[in-house]
C-alpha cells in the first residue's frame, strides 16, 4: 500500500517537473507568440463573420492579430440580444468586430468603415429611386427587416411607417431561421426571385449577397428622410472593447489607421458600400 | 465507551429482527395488492382513462398535504386549508431543512409535493430533482437531466427562467427552454416521452408550466421578441403526441375557432379576425405567445388563458386591433376549440405581455352568485368577469394607470388617453404602468375566508425619451431608448389585498423591489410571499401586518407552496434565487450604469446588486 502510494507521488511529481521544463526548453531562442487576439462573433452571419472564418470582420480580424502578433481565438455566439453581456461583457473575449460608433454598451473604436442602408432591387426592373417620398413606393412591395417591438427596428421600417406605407411592406424577421445559412439573406434572395420588388436594408449585406445573386441586382443608397431628422440611415462602424480598457483601443485604433487601405479592400471585395472617408483622417491618440 | 456501544449493538439486532418481520408483513401485503396493482399498470399501457386522470386530480388538488401543480388547485387560488401554522404561532417558524440547486439563474418555480416526494425544476438546464421527504433532510431520490442544447440560451431567448412542473398520472410534466415538453416517472426519474414543440433557431423557447386536463397536458411558447408566433398545444398525456395546436394569430381554422365560438363583444366578432386586423401577413409573426398561466373550470368545462403582446412590429407598423394577442381564450380542453375570447389589450402599444393568472372564483355579483373570472391585468386594470361568456363585469384600476382612463364596459376595451401615443422617436413621459405591467407573470392567491385576492405587484413607470444605436445580426439601427422607474411613493413593488366584489383595496405593503414572486394563502390567515431584497414574509391576511420574516440568501422571485410532509407537520418552501426580467440586473451581470438594458428595466433596479447575489437554494420552513 505505502509503496505504491510512494511511486505514485514521485511519478506525479517527475511529470510536474517535465511540464515546467518543457516550455523553458522549447522557449529560448523562438519568437513564437503566446498572444490571443480573442475575438467574439457569430458563427452564421455572411458577409460579417461565419465559423469557416469567411466574412470581412474574420479578415480583418486576421490582419489586425498580424499587427499584434497574435493569433485570434474566437468565442462564437448568435450575435442578438444579450450578445455583448455573454461574449465580451463575460470576459469571453476582448474585442466584437462590428459596433456602431456610438453603441453604449462597449468602449468603440474611431470608427473604421461607414455604410448605409440601400434600395437593393433586380436590375431589369428599372426603378429609380431618389426619395422614400416617392409615390411608387405605395404600390410596389417593399421587405424590410424587423428586430423586435419596442421600436427597436431597422430605420426603414419607421421611415415607411411614418408615411402609413404598411400594408405593401413584407417583413423578415433579421433572426431569421438560424438552422439555415446566414438568416438575414432571405431577404436578398426574396428580391432575386422577384418575391419582393425591393428590399430596403443594411449595405452591406445587400452588397454582399446581391453578388451571389444569378440575376443583376441594383444597390443605391437610401437618402436622409426630412420627415425624421433623428433617423440614420448612414452608421460608422467601429471595433467595441470592454468599458476601460481605453490602452487596447488606442492600440487598436493605431492599427485600424495604420492598415485603413487593406481594410478598406477587404470591405470592397465583399461588396460593402462604403461612404466617406470611413476614417477620420486625423490620427489616433 | 464500551457501553453504549454494545446497547447500540442490541438496538441494532432487535431493529434487523423488526425488520424482517415487518418486510414479510409487507410481503403478503403487496401480494395481495399485486393484482390490482397489475391491473393498473395494463391500464396504463392502453393509455391513462380521460375521466381517471380528472378524478385523480380533483382529489389531489383538494388533498392539502399535496401540491400537485404550481397554482395548487385548477381554480389557481394558491390557497391551502393547512391551519397549523396560524397568525398566533406564525412568528415561531423556523428553517427546517434546505436544498441548493447548482443552478445561478432566476429561480421561478413552485415546487411541487405529490405522496412525499418533493420535485423541483431548476432554470436552463432545467434538472428536475426528487427530494425524498419521508427521510430526515430530504434526500434526493433521483434527479433527471434533459440537458437543453446551451445555444437555447443564446439563440433562442433573453432569458433562461423555468416556471415549474405538474403532476398527473405518476408522472411529472415540464418543459425545457429548448422546446420539449417531458414526461417522467415520478417513482423512478426515467424518462416516460418527450417531444418537440417549436425550434430555438426560429427564436421559440419554452418557460412555462404546463396544466395537465384529463388525458392532455397544455403547453404554450414564449418568444415574441424575436417574431415567434404563439399557440397553445395540447399533448397527449401517455404518449406525448400533439392532440391539437391553438394559434393566437391567423385565420381561425389555426385558431380553432367554429361555429361553437360565442364572443361577449362586438369587437371579438367576425371571420378570420386574427388575419384581418393585421397588415397583410403580419400576423405570421406577430406574437400572442403563450407563456404564461392556464386555469380550468371542470363544471364548464373550459381552460383560460392569456395571450401575450404583439410583435416584432412596432405598433404604427401594425395598425389594427392584432388579435388575438393581448387576450384572454376560453376553449375546451379535449379539442381546444375556442369558446370565447376577449381582446382586452385591442393594438397594445406598452408591451402588456398579458399572460397573467386567472382566477376562477364563485361570488355574488349584485346579490347573484356569479361564476367569476377575476385577473390583476398587465395594463394595471382588475378584470372582474363572467368565466361562462367572457363578460366584463367591472374594471378597475389597482395600480397607477395614465395610458387608460377606464374600460368601457359596453364595448370592453380601454379609454386610452391621447397623449401617451407612442410613436418613433416621440418623447412619452409617465408611462405608468411601465412594460412589466400593473403586475407581470408572478401569481397572486385568494382566500375563501378573508374573500380577498393577494396581489405581488410592480409599481413602475417609463418614459420613451430618446433614441441609441444598437446592434443585431451586423445590423445597426437606432432604438427607443426606455427608462423605467418606480411609480407614485416611490416603491417599485407592492403586496395587496384586494376586495374583488368591492373592487377595492383593503390593505398593501410596499417593497423596494418590484414584488416579482407568487403568493400562497392558507386556512390559518397567513399569507406568504417573496421579496428580491431577500425576504421571505408571513403576512397577516386580515391586517396586512408582517408578523414573520426570514432573510433568504438570494433575492426571491419564485412560488411559495406549503404542504404537510408524512411527519403530520405542515411546511412552507420556497425558491429563492434572483434573475428572471427585474432581476436580470444581478443574474446576467448587467451594468447598473446601462440604465436601457433588459429593455430599460435595469435602470429601476440599479440598487439590486447591493442588495443580493445569485444563487438557488430552496428553503423549507415548519414550527418547532
Amino acid at each position: 500500500m505505502r509503496s505504491h502510494r510512494y511511486w505514485r507521488v514521485v511519478g506525479l511529481g517527475v511529470l510536474l517537473a517535465i511540464l515546467i521544463w518543457l516550455p523553458a526548453w522549447a522557449g529560448p531562442g523562438e519568437e513564437r507568440s503566446t498572444r490571443e487576439l480573442r475575438v467574439c462573433a457569430d458563427p452564421n452571419n455572411l458577409p460579417f463573420s461565419n465559423e469557416r472564418r469567411e466574412g470581412f470582420e474574420n479578415k480583418i480580424a486576421e490582419l489586425i492579430a498580424r499587427e499584434l502578433n497574435a493569433t485570434v481565438r474566437y468565442t462564437w455566439w448568435a450575435q442578438r440580444r444579450g450578445f455583448i453581456r455573454n461574449t465580451l461583457r463575460a470576459k469571453e473575449c476582448d474585442v466584437v468586430m462590428g459596433v456602431p460608433s456610438d453603441f453604449e454598451l462597449v468602449l468603440p473604436t474611431k470608427p473604421y468603415y461607414r455604410s448605409t442602408y440601400v434600395f437593393l432591387y433586380r436590375k431589369d426592373r428599372g426603378f429609380d429611386f431618389r426619395t422614400l417620398d416617392d409615390p411608387i413606393l405605395r404600390q410596389i412591395k417593399i421587405g424590410v427587416h424587423l428586430i423586435g417591438d419596442d421600436y427597436t427596428n431597422p430605420p426603414p421600417a419607421h421611415a415607411l411607417a411614418g408615411r402609413q406605407i404598411i400594408s405593401n411592406v413584407v417583413g423578415y424577421t433579421i433572426y431569421g431561421d438560424y438552422r439555415q445559412e446566414n438568416p438575414p439573406a432571405r431577404i436578398i434572395e426574396a428580391v432575386a426571385a422577384g418575391d419582393l420588388d425591393v428590399a430596403i436594408i443594411w449595405g452591406p449585406l445587400a452588397g454582399y449577397f446581391a453578388k451571389q445573386q444569378s440575376v443583376a441586382m441594383q444597390i443605391v443608397a437610401v437618402p436622409p428622410d426630412p420627415a425624421l431628422p433623428r433617423l440614420p440611415f448612414v452608421f460608422d462602424i467601429a471595433l467595441g472593447v470592454r468599458k476601460g480598457e481605453a490602452a487596447f483601443k488606442g492600440e487598436l485604433e493605431e492599427i485600424l489607421h495604420r492598415k485603413q487601405a487593406e481594410i478598406q479592400t477587404i470591405l470592397q471585395e465583399y461588396g460593402v458600400p462604403l461612404l466617406g472617408a470611413g476614417m477620420p483622417s486625423n490620427s489616433p491618440g | 465507551m464500551d457501553h453504549p456501544q454494545s446497547s447500540r449493538c442490541r438496538l441494532f439486532l432487535s431493529n434487523l429482527l423488526m425488520v424482517i418481520v415487518l418486510a414479510g408483513l409487507l410481503f403478503v401485503v403487496l401480494a395481495v395488492a399485486g393484482r390490482d396493482g397489475a391491473t393498473a399498470r395494463a391500464g396504463e399501457q392502453t393509455g391513462a382513462s380521460r375521466d381517471g386522470v380528472l378524478q385523480e386530480l380533483l382529489r389531489l388538488q383538494d388533498d392539502d398535504r399535496q401540491w400537485v401543480m404550481p397554482a395548487k388547485n385548477y381554480a389557481s387560488t394558491r390557497y391551502s386549508r393547512l391551519d397549523q401554522i396560524t397568525t398566533e404561532n406564525v412568528a415561531n417558524l423556523r428553517l427546517a431543512w434546505t436544498f441548493s440547486t447548482g443552478v445561478l439563474r432566476g429561480h421561478e418555480a413552485a415546487p411541487l409535493v405529490v405522496n412525499g416526494t418533493m420535485y423541483i425544476v431548476t432554470p436552463y438546464p432545467n434538472i428536475l430533482y426528487a427530494l425524498d421527504l419521508t427521510k430526515p433532510g430530504a434526500t434526493i431520490k433521483w434527479r433527471y437531466e434533459p440537458k437543453p442544447v446551451r445555444a437555447s440560451q443564446g439563440v433562442a431567448c433573453c432569458d433562461v427562467v423555468n416556471r415549474g412542473a405538474a403532476y398527473a398520472d405518476g408522472k411529472i410534466f415540464y418543459n425545457t427552454l429548448d422546446n420539449h415538453t417531458v414526461a417522467v416517472d415520478a417513482n423512478t426519474g426515467k424518462e416516460v416521452w418527450k417531444t418537440k414543440l417549436g425550434d430555438i433557431n426560429l427564436g421559440e423557447s419554452m418557460t412555462m408550466a404546463p396544466l395537465v386536463v384529463k388525458d392532455k397536458v397544455l403547453v404554450g411558447n414564449s418568444g415574441g421578441e424575436f417574431g415567434v408566433r404563439g399557440w397553445l398545444t395540447a399533448l397527449n398525456i401517455n404518449d406525448g403526441e400533439i392532440a391539437w395546436r391553438a394559434y393566437s394569430t391567423g385565420p381561425d381554422e389555426d385558431v380553432l375557432i367554429g361555429p361553437n365560438f360565442k364572443p361577449f363583444y362586438e369587437q371579438d366578432r367576425g371571420k378570420d379576425l386574427g388575419v384581418t386586423t393585421w397588415p397583410p401577413d403580419a400576423w405570421k409573426i406577430g406574437g400572442g405567445t403563450v407563456w404564461g398561466w392556464i386555469s380550468y373550470d371542470p363544471e364548464l368545462d373550459l381552460i383560460y388563458y392569456g395571450t401575450a403582446n404583439p410583435g416584432p412590429w412596432n405598433p404604427e407598423i401594425r395598425p389594427g386591433d392584432n388579435k388575438w394577442t393581448a387576450g384572454i381564450f376560453a376553449r375546451r380542453p379535449d379539442n381546444g376549440e375556442a369558446i370565447w375570447a376577449y381582446q382586452w389589450e385591442p393594438h397594445d402599444e406598452y408591451d402588456y405581455d398579458g399572460i397573467n393568472e386567472n382566477v376562477l372564483l364563485n361570488l355574488p355579483i349584485n346579490g347573484e352568485e356569479r361564476r367569476l373570472l377575476v385577473r390583476p391585468e398587465r395594463n394595471g386594470f382588475l378584470y372582474v368577469m363572467d368565466r361562462a361568456t367572457g363578460e366584463v363585469l367591472s374594471a378597475e384600476p389597482y395600480v397607477h394607470t395614465t395610458v387608460a382612463k377606464g374600460i368601457d364596459l359596453k364595448t370592453g376595451r380601454p379609454i386610452k388617453v391621447e397623449e401617451k401615443k407612442t410613436g418613433f422617436g416621440r418623447v412619452v413621459k409617465d408611462i405608468c404602468p411601465a412594460a412589466p405591467g400593473g403586475k407581470d407573470w408572478q401569481p397572486s392567491a385568494y382566500s375563501p375566508r378573508t374573500q380577498l385576492l393577494y396581489i405581488p405587484h410592480n409599481n413602475l413607470c417609463m418614459e420613451m425619451e430618446g433614441l441609441e444605436a444598437n446592434y443585431i445580426a451586423g445590423t445597426p439601427y437606432v432604438g427607443a431608448e426606455v427608462r423605467m422607474y418606480a411609480g407614485p411613493g416611490g416603491h417599485r413593488g407592492e403586496l395587496t389585498a384586494w376586495d374583488p366584489v368591492a373592487q377595492k383595496k383593503i390593505w398593501s405593503i410596499r417593497e423596494r423591489f418590484p414584488a416579482w414572486s407568487g403568493a400562497v394563502v392558507t386556512a390559518g390567515d397567513v399569507v406568504f410571499y417573496g421579496t428580491m431584497d431577500r425576504w421571505f414574509k408571513a403576512v397577516h391576511a386580515k391586517s396586512g401586518e408582517v408578523l414573520w420574516q426570514y432573510q433568504v440568501g438570494s433575492g426571491i422571485i419564485g412560488q411559495p407552496i406549503t404542504y404537510q410532509a408524512p411527519d403530520g407537520k405542515q411546511y412552507v418552501a420556497i425558491l429563492a434565487g434572483v434573475g428572471g426580467w427585474s432581476g436580470a440586473i444581478v443574474a446576467g451581470d448587467l451594468d447598473p450604469r446601462d440604465e436601457t438594458a433588459a429593455l430599460g428595466f435595469v435602470g429601476a433596479m440599479q440598487d439590486l446588486p447591493q442588495y443580493t447575489a445569485k444563487g438557488g437554494m430552496l428553503y423549507v420552513f415548519a414550527l418547532p
